[in-house]
Parts: C-alpha cells; structure tokens; sequence
C-alpha cells in the first residue's frame, strides 16, 4: 500500500524520464540526503567519521567510476588502485608546485589527469576483450606504483617515499592536512560523492550510457548500428579513471593524509571491483551499496572478537578474517550473482504488492 | 499486393564482390542492383554465402575484390560505422539486441548516429541535452507504436519470448531510420501469425516510408508473396536474379534447391 | 644520463661486450621461465576444461607447498608426504566443485573469476592458519649444485626443474590429446551445455580437472618452494604466470611454456640490462609490458586460433 506506482500518471517523456519517476522513491532519496547531510555529521563522532564513514564515501565515489567502465561498458578493470594513485599524486604535485590553487579544483585537475592515464591504458580495449584486457590493466597496476616508487620527483623526493597532505584551506575553513576536521572532510567527500553519483546516473541513462551497454551487450551488433568502439570504450575509460583519480586524490587529502603507493596496491583494485560485483555490476546504486559492504565487513569482523570476549592472536584473527571475507564473497554470488542492487529491486518488487501478493 | 512506391533508380549496386575465408570461398563475382523502394529477396541454401553479402553490404566484411555502389558512392572498405551513416540498418540472423538493456532502450540505440550533443551535456541531463533526449524519444515511440509493442517498453529484452524479441531488433533498426534495410531472416523461427505479423510489417515499411528492403528468408511462400525480385546464390555464385515468377521455373535454382550435383 | 644512451646504446654494448654473460643471463631466464610456465599450465588446464579464470591457482600452490612443509616438519616421509598432499589437493578439488563451482554453473566469467578470488582469500587464510606464516625451508632431496658446462654457469635444480615441466607438460599433452577423459574436457570447455546434453559428467569432468591443476600446483610449490621457501609470498607468483597467460594463449598447454620461457628470458635481460639506471625492481611491471606490447599484434596470443567474428 505504501509502495505503489499506479495512480501516478506521466503526462510527458520528461516526466516519463526522470531519474525517480515515483514518488516514494523521490521522498526515500530525500530523507537519505537529508540524513546524509544533515545528522550523520553530527551525530557520528570522530572514530566513525574518519576510520568508516569517510573511507566509505570515498571508496564509494571510486566503484561508481569503475561500475561505469566495468559494469555499464563491460570492460572489465584491474587497475583501478593505479588510477587512483595517478589521481594522489596528481593532487600532491599540483598543490605543492602551486599552493593558491583552490584544493578542490587541484582534485578536479588530477581526475582530468588520471582520465588521461586511463584512456592511454584503455586503448588495448579495441583489440583485447574480457580476462585478457583484465590482465591487460594490471599492466598498469604495476607500471605506475613501481614508477612513482622509484621516480622520486613524483614525491618531492621526499626520503620516506611517502606524499604527505598539506594544510589546504577552502574559503578559509581547513579542508585538508592534519587539522582538517572530520566533520569537514566528511562534508567534502559527501558533497564529491553526491555530485558524482548525480552524474554517472545522468550519463548512463543517455546516448553515453546506451552506447556502453551496447558495447557490453553485443559489441558487434553495437559497432554495426554506428557505435564508434574505440571512442565509446576510450571515453568509459576515461570517465572511469577521472572517478577513481578523483577518488584516489580523496583517500590522501580527506582520510589517509598520508600514503606511499601501498596504499594503491592491487588489493584496493580487487577491493573496488568486489564492491561493485556484490553491489551489482550495471548499478549505480549497486556500487554505493558495495562499497558500504566491503568497507564494514572487515571493521565488523575486528572488532567482533573483541564484541563477544573471545581472545584471538592478532595474526591469527587477520588469517580468519581473510577466510570470513573470502567464504561470504563466494556466499554471496552464490546467492544473488547479480548483487544487493538485484536484491533491493525484488524488495521493492515485493513491497509494490504487499500486502496482496498476488 | 498493396499499392506500391514506384520502384526508383538503383541505391545499391554491388558489383563482382568475392570473399574468401581460409580457402572458402564465401563470395565469388556476385553482382546485382537494389532499386530505391523495391523489396529484394536474397535466397539460396544454407551456406550460399548470404549472410557474408549482407555483411558486405554493412561493411562488417570488406569484400576481397568487387565494388560496392550506395547512393552513388563508390567504395570497396567501409566501416560500418559509416554504412550506417550513410543510412543502411540491419537484423540479424540470430537476434543480436542488447540483452541487458529494456525495449525502449534498445530501439533508443538506433537513434544513437543522430544524437549531437557531447558527454559533458549528458552529464547534466538537462537544456540541450534533456530537449534532444526527449525529441528521439519521441520518434522512437512512433517506432513502438508502428510495431505494437508498447506493453513491453520498459521490460528487459533478455526476458521477450523470441517473436517479440524479433520485432525489437526490427524496431532499432527502424529508429534509425535507414533509406536500406536489411533483414537476416526476419521470420526464421517463428509460427504462423509472428510471420503474418512480420510480413505486415515490413510491407507498412516498405510503404509508408518508402525504405529499400533487402531480406534473406527461407520461407518460399512468404519470398514469393512480398519480394519485387529475388537473386538467388548457391556456392557464393549468383545463379538466378528475376521477378519471384521468372525464378520459380529456373533450372539453375530448382537444381540447387534438389541438390543435383555441381 | 643521456636517456638515448641509457636505453638504445649501453645495454647492447655490454651484451657485445661479454656473449658469455649474456648466454648465461638467457640461460638464467630460460629456467625462470620453466618455473613461471609451471604456475601458468595450473591456470590454462581449468580455463581449457571449464572456462573459469581461476585466480586461485597462486594460492593453490601456496596451500600445496604449505601443507606438503607441513607433513614434512611433522615427521612425514617425504614420499608418503607427497602422496598425502596429492590426495589432499584431490579432496580440495572435489569440495571446490561441490561448494563453488556448482551452484554457479551457467553464470558469467566474470562471476566466476570473483568467486576464485574469494576462494584465494580462503586457501591462504585457511593455509595460514593451519601451517603457520613463517617462512620454511623445503627439502625434498633435489640437488641444487652449481657446475660448469663449456664455460657456461648452471644449476642442476633449474635443469631438473625444466626437466620436470618438460614430462609434465608431455603427459597432459597425452591426457588432452589422446584419452577419453581428455576429449570430454575439451567438450566441455567449449560448451558447457551441449556437453552437459551428450551425456558427458559435467561435474566428475571439473572434479578431476581442478584435481590435475591441483597437482600441477603441487609440482609448481615443490620447486618454487624449494628455490626459495614457503611463504605467503609464493600466492603471488601467480601474478607473475598472468604475462604468461597472454603472451601464451588462455587455453595452449604449449603456449604457456613458450610464453613462460619468452617472459622469463625478456624479463632477466630487462632486469640486468636496463634496470639498473631506473633503479631496478622493473620485474613487477615488465612482463605485462612485454604481452600487453605483443597483444596489440596479435590479439589471439601466441597460440590462439584466429577468430572470425560472425553475425
């Protein structure tokens, strides 16, 4: 009764198009935002804020991005922690060379960089297709944490290897650095994300975004139709890559504050592609869900022990957890291969007809 | 028959195309004209290299040696992409929609080449963007009207029983709205009324907008009832070109159809 | 440092400059090569028999070499060790199909590649636990001396170990090629459905192919193990066999030796020659620089069959 579309007649194709055509769906997303905006900040405290919500929302901005290369054009990425990275030290580059650049403009610049990066690296794509071009990327992985390893320029020579994130201040409230606080790169990272989302729903539901799952689909029936290959995939890549560089620039300058290229390991591309399969692939929703899963599971599954009282060795409790997160990802395709996105779709399915439901 | 476009001047001629793969030759010194608002049947069994001229035509096989002539232009590579420019749309043999996509969707694909403005508009979904959206969508409505498909326009094509899934890919081939059709077997597969129903279809094509139809089909009743000429190949060779009248009684092709020895 | 130099004239001068060294630089990454091509042939024996990119097979090995150390260190003959892990990596196998790979027959690639990876996740999580993560010696009795043959430097480890992919690589090529059971697979491989309706057991069939890549990563953690010891790190040689992978073909036996040999050579005389002005530890990245180069000539890789692409 609560959930229910008849009744509510489109009298355009606008209205017919609109990103929430019904109501309850509009008011849903806009007491998440209100939530979003207006509580959480201050309801959460410190710990909540930097070591789980903010990493969320950031790590969220980069499955999007990658549900958009992987999940909506069907090139499948192993690089995305690379093209993050990119994105980092873009950011630590500009702003160091050139202080009085507004951060925020400094992270939009290095999302323009890291797009550029991808696509250099997705020009195999014409010729290379699935687990090949998936191999293909780590090509990338690797190549660019071992350069800005070894090449010291890109961390201002700096003995430690390590970039670290200055003081930056945005119309005079302290965004990035060591007295940033949560609250305010909390605001940052949410105001990226949203922008972001905004976006990549926009895009995917146009000409862009049917010439990508054209592509995914039926490659050739697509080529066959007039979808130019290599422009539609280069362009994916590039839109991709801009998430993740923005996203990458993020983890240093709102969480991190700190990083060497470990931080951009093949473990974090792993980990954002796990947020987007268990989120579901071709879903923007999917990706923010997944990456709400993949960045609470591990915290859950440490501070569980301690919940319950049973001792464990630390390095014993990190091999168990790796089991704990291996078993439940192969659980979970089992149960839903098409991910939470496919899971909260039957709940609405389920909601339209209850409490009738047949 | 209804009463028909007069038949034009010739839009596609496809002169001495040969292709091989791997020592087969798929093709060999095919020509044969298409006239402007004429219904074209390609015909022959299985293997005659049917579907190799449809992919000549499109540009999706660059024929080894020949030429083929759209519009006037001359041209022996094409990429499809441009085929498509220049307005030839197609079906496929074995349905080839995007399977991920809704019906609407699909045939919004089609209007893709006539779609102007950059990414950066599409983001915003909004102004330019939203008007040009909303123009195509409209044609491509017209589209799902004309097909009778409008119950199924937000449901995933994956899940359309075959038939329907048929007139899809007929709908996104239409959206573009092509001066030269082609149709890979646009009724293989199905009973009795889906063929009525196709063939009603492509006659209303052929009629109200005045598109050049070229189709490969099995069904001899079907070829015979609709088609203004047939060519027929066997081997990759054109045997027999003519009215359906001249072609029924052509030894080459009851040979061919009997399967008397090459 | 003239980039020109560093890159184009220095390298090939210091070839020129000692062929011997250079004949035994090639030698070196020649028998590297065997040992990537080792980890790699794990790989294609599942994707060939059942289309899964199993990103598991690193920790496959790891779980091998952890679990064989194990019985080892326990007091275990070596040779009832090595059977006991044989049948170890067998009962693996079977739990693997019956908890994985079945209930996710029929979907995509892509679903099946994550859930090895969860499976990665689990194997070294599970090794870890069981055997311990410190790094252990494993002595399985195969001569490791150096000796000299026409000036030239080698090892009698690196020629037994190519010696042991070289019967490896002939009995699968046999089982392949010439059984039934390798018939089947290779149905199987191109479609699971049709296979499925001729009657052939589809799950018996992924049982005892993940059983033989099981094996296969046994053979490949003896030798990695006993080069250069059991430890977690030994789950990321699999990164290194992926280069191989594409270089070789997902599904050539035969190209994933070749392609084995062609990364482990193009990598030593990249790390030795060029290396060293960028500050070395180019090994990560090189091989998939090298196939990723080559792929864009031949997208099919080395062995591939050319595809025609049909509508």
């Amino acid at each position: 009764m609560l959930y229910r579309e008849a009744g509510q007649f489109k009298t355009s194709y606008a209205a017919d198009q609109a990103m929430f055509p019904i109501i309850q769906d509009r008011a849903f997303i806009a007491m998440v935002l209100i939530i979003a905006y207006g509580v959480v900040p201050f309801w959460a405290n410190e710990y909540w804020l930097q070591a789980v919500i903010i990493p969320f929302l950031i790590f969220a901005l980069a499955a999007v991005g990658l549900n958009l290369l992987t999940g909506y054009a069907g090139q499948l990425s192993l690089g995305t922690g690379a093209f993050m990275a990119v994105g980092a030290y873009a950011t630590y580059k500009i702003t160091t060379i050139y202080p009085d650049i507004n951060i925020l403009v400094v992270f939009l610049m290095s999302g323009l960089i890291a797009a550029g990066v991808g696509m250099v690296f997705g020009v195999p794509s014409l010729r290379i297709k699935g687990f090949y071009l998936a191999v293909a990327t780590l090509a990338a992985q690797f190549f660019i944490q071992w350069l800005f390893n070894k090449v010291g320029w890109f961390f201002n020579y700096n003995p430690s290897g390590t970039i670290i994130a200055p003081p930056r201040t945005v119309f005079g409230v302290m965004v990035a650095g060591p007295e940033a606080t949560a609250q305010v790169r909390y605001f940052v990272a949410l105001v990226f994300l949203t922008v972001g989302t905004v976006i990549a729903k926009n895009l995917v539901r146009g000409r862009v975004g049917r010439a990508w799952m054209a592509i995914r689909d039926r490659d050739i029936a697509a080529e066959i139709i007039g979808i130019q290959p290599l422009q539609t995939k280069l362009l994916a890549f590039g839109i991709s890559s801009f998430y993740c560089g923005v996203a990458g620039a993020l983890s240093v300058f709102l969480w991190l504050g700190s990083a060497e290229t470990e931080a951009f390991d093949i473990n974090v591309s792993f980990q954002v592609l796990f947020m987007i399969i268990i989120g579901g692939l071709g879903s923007i929703l999917g990706s923010i869900l997944g990456a709400a899963f993949i960045t609470l599971v591990p915290i859950f599954l440490t501070n569980a022990p301690a919940l319950l009282n049973i001792p464990f060795p630390t390095d014993l409790s990190k091999h168990i957890e790796e089991i704990i997160f291996g078993g439940l990802i192969i659980l979970f395709l089992i149960a839903e291969p098409n991910g939470m996105a496919r899971l909260w779709q039957i709940g609405k399915e389920k909601l339209r007809r209850w409490p009738f439901p047949y | 028959m209804s009463p028909r476009n007069k038949i034009g001047d010739v839009l596609l001629a496809v002169d001495g195309v040969s292709i091989s793969f791997g020592g087969v030759r798929a093709l060999d010194k095919v020509s044969f004209d298409v006239r402007a608002h004429e219904i074209l049947a390609i015909i022959g069994p299985n293997g005659a290299g049917k579907s190799s001229m449809l992919n000549c035509i499109n540009g999706f096989y660059h024929p080894q040696e020949g030429s083929i002539t759209f519009k006037g232009q001359r041209r022996r590579q094409m990429q499809t992409h441009e085929a498509a420019l220049q307005g030839i749309a197609r079906t496929f043999q074995n349905i080839a929609l995007f399977k991920g996509m809704s019906t609407l969707d699909n045939i919004m694909t089609g209007r893709n080449l006539k779609m102007k403005r950059n990414f950066l508009w599409q983001a915003l979904y909004f102004g330019p963007a939203l008007r040009e959206e909303l123009e195509h969508r409209a044609v491509v409505e017209n589209v799902i009207d004309f097909l009778e498909i409008e119950s199924i326009r937000k449901t995933p094509v994956g899940r359309l029983p075959y038939g329907l899934q048929k007139r899809v890919e007929l709908g996104r081939a239409l959206a573009a709205e092509p001066d030269l059709l082609l149709l890979d077997e646009p009724m293989a597969g199905m009973n009795y009324e889906e063929k009525e129903d196709m063939v009603r279809f492509i006659l209303d094509v052929n009629d109200e907008f005045g598109t050049t139809i070229v189709l490969i089909e099995h069904d001899m009743s079907v070829v015979m009832d609709i088609s203004d000429r047939v060519v027929v190949l066997d081997y990759g060779r054109k045997i027999a070109e003519g009215t359906p009248d001249q072609v029924r009684v052509n030894q080459d092709v009851i040979d061919a159809y009997l399967g008397v020895g090459h | 440092m003239d980039l020109w130099n560093v890159l184009f004239v220095a390298p090939f001068a210091d070839m020129i400059g000692s062929p011997r060294f250079l004949l035994e630089v090639i030698i070196g990454g020649l028998l590297t090569g065997v040992m990537y091509s080792l980890v790699a042939l794990g790989f294609v024996l599942i994707f060939k028999a059942s289309g899964v990119f199993n990103f598991a097979q690193g920790a496959m090995v790891l779980f091998a070499a952890l679990t064989l150390v194990g019985l080892l260190e326990h007091g275990v003959q070596v040779l009832f060790a090595l059977a006991a892990t044989g049948i170890i990596m067998v009962l693996l196998a079977i739990a693997i199909e019956r908890l994985i790979l079945s209930p996710l027959v029929n979907q995509e690639g892509i679903i099946l590649f994550m859930a090895t990876i969860g499976l990665d996740f689990v194997l070294r999580g599970a090794g870890q636990i069981a055997w311990g993560s410190n790094v252990k010696p494993l002595d399985v009795g195969i001569p490791d001396k150096p000796f000299e043959v026409a000036g030239i430097l080698l090892n009698s480890f690196d020629l037994f170990a190519a010696a042991i992919a070289a019967v490896l690589v002939t009995v699968l090529a046999v089982f392949f090629q010439k059984t039934g059971v390798g018939r089947a697979l290779r149905a199987v491989a191109d479609d699971h459905q049709a296979a499925l309706s001729v009657g052939i057991p589809l799950r018996t069939i992924w049982a005892i192919v993940w059983s033989v890549a099981g094996i296969v990563g046994l053979v490949a953690g003896i030798m990695w193990g006993a080069k250069s010891g059991v430890q977690f790190s030994l789950s990321l040689i699999a990164l290194k066999a992926l280069p191989v992978l594409i270089l070789g073909g997902f599904t050539s036996v035969p190209g994933a030796i070749i392609g084995g040999l062609i990364i482990g050579v193009g990598e030593k005389i990249a790390e030795i020659y060029w290396a060293p002005p960028f500050g070395g530890a180019i090994e990560n990245w090189f091989a998939y620089m090298l196939a990723l180069v080559f792929l864009l000539f031949r997208p099919q890789g080395l062995f591939g069959e050319r595809i025609i692409e049909r509508v």
